[in-house]
């Protein structure tokens, strides 16, 4: 059965749910292998195995925690030189589009980025993507060499197919270090108990309507009880009412949740490119002329401060 | 600089699966106009700096350059050659590469991404074509000592990364807000060299690029069908509760 190579996207071998997505679509193309950089290998095995990785490629080196990128791209080019596989998945985050590109360049194959489905077609894998702030839905597939693809999270919903896998460590030899950005420092960002706004099924968004740092507050509680992800639209972030790592839109962090609920959000069209092929969408807002509207599955024209802790209140009686 | 349809437009594909310069305006890149302006400021910080814009594109491209000029900086290149059409991220960071070198360099800034294609790959391949550092998706930046430092946000961590000049640097729209060209800035712009080059002036074969040279195709590229009208209520009391029941219908609480 033909390889497929994933790129393990993890920290501190703790495996993200985008890569067990992309474990989920490489078993519709062939087998696949997943390859593992940095230490705590042995942590992400266990993970790896459950979702269908038969071979796990192992590369330990101290530049891989050094080196911007390009570890990553020596590696992969490296292992796919040697064992020819069908192709190679990576997340669609912003280190693994340029692993992915950088890849591709050197194996002179196609690119695909962004992909939001893979299927099996006759020329290799056909991908589908959304473009235009998804009023496009475009499907693509690799011309050239090694089908080179890189999947946004909530592609697929991750599956398991538990196999034993069989670890190879992999000597890498490292370009030079001269033609690399150097990592000074990396601090990880504090996590709450709230998944993340890219993997969650559920995400609440505030906006310029939340009117300030301290009433976010009223958009945390609703996330709370929905078991959601709190995003923000950039109105609300660049007023520095929330990180900009909570950011929703064309720039910041783009979603596909189960559920989308804006929230004081008037869904202008960059706001609307980050959260367009969400699969429900709940908006909040007072102008009942707010263009979110228009793609909302269901809209409260109201205030939020009313509408919100109205909401809470209903949902938690209705579970006692 | 990218040339881009106007992202607040009914932008759309044309029957070959490319996107339709035609039937919308274009403009500079929101995204490069960051780029431009950590340009200015590093220029204007002191440096010896000479600031050089380019582009690829047909001959209307040439407005993202007047743009960026007006914002400020030297000169500007516009490559410019129907065999160009059609061309993916490998064949338009080849065209830049051998453009950036023809001119060269100490420092290539780019936007994080084209609005239009939001691929945001082109530095990474800039970089690894002309095999320098990529120092890419930065907010904030320094150049000193011939080093470049930027400050990076990750999915899940902050990181600080330097490259040694010559380097390849993306900045995010989270870089410094741009400025707005001055009328004076304008006129200016009209004075300044603008060269155009071709595929042959670059040493570049037809088939490495456009749609020869193109590493993957478009299948089908169909508008989605607008979301269906939903169910939009006026608060009247109640609009809490009533949210409350349509989510638990959809079995979301």
């Amino acid at each position: 059965m033909a390889e497929i190579l994933v790129l393990v996207d993890h920290t501190d071998g703790v495996v993200r749910k985008p890569t067990l997505e992309l474990l989920t679509l490489a078993r519709r193309l062939g087998e696949p292998s997943a390859v593992f950089l940095g230490r705590d290998a042995d942590s992400a095995t266990e993970a790896l195995g459950r979702y269908g990785a038969h071979k796990v490629y192992v590369v330990d080196a101290p530049e891989v925690d050094e080196l911007l990128v390009t570890p990553a791209v020596d590696a992969l080019t490296q292992i796919a030189e040697n064992t020819g596989p069908a192709a190679i998945l990576l997340p669609s985050n912003p280190d693994g589009k340029e692993t992915a590109a950088r890849v591709a360049l050197r194996l002179e194959s196609g690119l695909i980025t962004d992909a939001v489905d893979i299927v099996v077609g006759g020329n290799g894998p056909v991908t589908e993507q959304s473009a235009f702030a998804a009023t496009y839905q475009v499907t693509a597939h690799v011309t050239r060499g090694i089908p080179v693809i890189t999947v946004k999270p909530n592609a697929a919903a991750p599956e398991p197919a538990p196999v034993t896998p069989e670890i190879e460590k992999w000597d890498v030899t490292f370009g030079p270090a001269s033609a690399a950005a150097k990592v000074l420092s990396r601090s990880p960002r504090e996590r709450g108990d709230r998944p993340e706004l890219t993997e969650a099924d559920v995400v609440v968004s505030g906006g310029r309507g939340v009117n300030g740092a301290e009433n976010f507050a009223v958009i945390e509680r609703v996330a709370d009880t929905l078991g959601a992800a709190v995003g923000a639209s950039r109105a609300a972030v660049d007023a520095g009412w929330y990180p900009h790592s909570h950011q929703v839109g064309q720039t910041g962090t783009q979603v596909s949740p189960q559920l989308y609920l804006a929230a004081g959000i008037s869904g202008a069209i960059q706001h609307r490119a980050g959260m367009q092929t969400s699969k429900t969408i709940v908006a909040v807002n007072k102008d009942q002329d707010a263009p979110i509207f228009e793609l909302a599955d269901y809209g409260v024209v109201g205030d939020l401060f009313q509408v919100l802790p109205q909401l809470v209140e209903e949902i938690e009686r209705r579970r006692s | 600089m990218k040339h881009v349809p106007d992202a607040t437009a009914d932008r759309t594909f044309t029957e070959e699966g490319e996107t339709d310069r035609e039937s919308v305006d274009s403009l500079l890149s929101e995204l490069d106009e960051y780029a431009v302006e950590q340009a200015l400021r590093i220029a204007e910080s002191g440096v010896d700096a000479e600031i050089s814009y380019l582009t690829v594109g047909p001959d209307d491209a040439k407005d993202a350059l007047r743009k960026a000029l007006a914002m400020g900086g030297d000169s500007a290149t516009h490559v410019s050659d129907e065999d160009i059409e059609g061309s993916d991220a490998f064949g338009t960071s080849l065209v830049l590469a051998r453009a950036i070198e023809r001119h060269g360099f100490d420092l290539v800034l780019c936007g994080m991404a084209s609005t239009d294609g939001t691929m945001g790959v082109v530095p990474a391949l800039l970089a690894e074509r002309l095999g320098v550092p990529a120092v890419t998706h930065v907010e904030e930046l320094t150049v000193e000592d011939g080093t470049v430092t930027g400050r990076r946000e990750g999915d899940s961590a902050t990181v600080r990364v330097r490259g040694t000049l010559p380097a390849v640097v993306s900045v995010t729209d989270r870089s410094g807000d741009a400025r707005y060209p001055s009328f004076k800035g304008i006129m200016a712009a009209k004075k300044k060299p603008l060269e155009t080059l071709d595929l042959a002036n670059l040493g570049i074969d037809a088939g490495q690029v456009g749609r020869t040279g193109a590493r993957s195709a478009v299948d089908t590229a169909t508008r989605r069908p607008p979301r269906s009208k939903g169910e939009i209520v006026a608060d009247d009391g109640v609009g809490g509760a009533g949210l409350a029941a349509f989510l638990t219908a959809r079995k979301f609480a």
